[in-house]
């Protein structure tokens, strides 16, 4: 169960341990943790609601997973992404990668934060003063996609 | 001959429906059925943006020249904001 999309909230301790737990061999942990902000493109913050295509959602971070398996030498994965409403400082993504050496963990947890930035389907809205909006994706994320793509 | 349709996040909201059935009538390719969609008035202009509208063919993203077939689940979205 390396990929989860749940409402709940995540305990990073709790998954750091057992990504680890036992697992000798492994000599880096690398992890990502994405929170809400209380601000974006000038606009406050109050809440923000996660939606996403059940299903596909999943299938679509088993696969960026897979590809970061491929890519390197890696020991264990686990991606958590919640979904459905979330306030200002809350956890929104999590993404773990253990390995032998810490080359391998870096690079696939920034991977796997790339691609599921531009191919895991969520979509963002936020609640601000002036209103209700969808957030609109960023260049710079497909630009940090793509340079993947470019063979490093 | 008919798949199933989902629409996502802002789009949903622009067409104003998150599901239907339609009939193929003939299209061949996603993008085909796309064009056929966006084609049946006002209401639906908002599928035929291309630069705002991804899509997907039994839930994997999936290009305008992918062929579509009876059954299939297919669905249009904006470009992604996760993580």
């Amino acid at each position: 169960m390396s990929v989860s999309v749940q409402q709940d909230d995540f305990d990073i301790g709790a998954e750091i341990t057992a990504l680890t737990r036992g697992r000798h061999q492994v000599g880096a942990l690398a992890t990502f943790t994405g929170l809400v902000r209380d601000m974006n493109d000038g606009s406050g913050v109050h809440a923000m609601t996660l939606e996403h295509y059940p299903g596909m959602t999943e299938t679509a971070l088993e696969d960026i997973v897979e590809q970061a398996r491929g890519r390197w030498e890696i020991d264990g994965v686990r991606v958590i992404h919640r979904f459905g409403r979330l306030m200002p400082g809350d956890q929104i993504v999590f993404v773990a990668v253990t390995s032998a050496h810490r080359g391998e963990s870096f690079a696939a947890c920034e991977f796997i934060m790339d691609f599921l930035k531009t191919r895991a389907p969520f979509w963002k809205r936020e609640e601000t003063p002036q209103g209700v909006r969808w957030v609109d994706a960023r260049e710079a994320d497909d630009s940090a996609a793509e340079r993947w793509e470019q063979g490093k | 001959m008919s798949v199933k349709v989902l629409y996502f996040a802002a789009l949903r909201d622009a067409v104003d429906c998150s599901e239907e059935i339609v009939e193929l009538n003939g299209a061949k390719t996603l993008g085909e059925l796309r064009a056929h969609l966006a084609a049946r008035g006002e209401r639906w202009a908002p599928l035929a943006a291309t630069r705002n509208v991804r899509m997907a063919r039994n839930q994997h993203m999936a290009p305008g020249d992918t062929a579509v077939s009876d059954g299939d689940e297919i669905a249009f979205f904006p470009p992604v904001t996760g993580g």
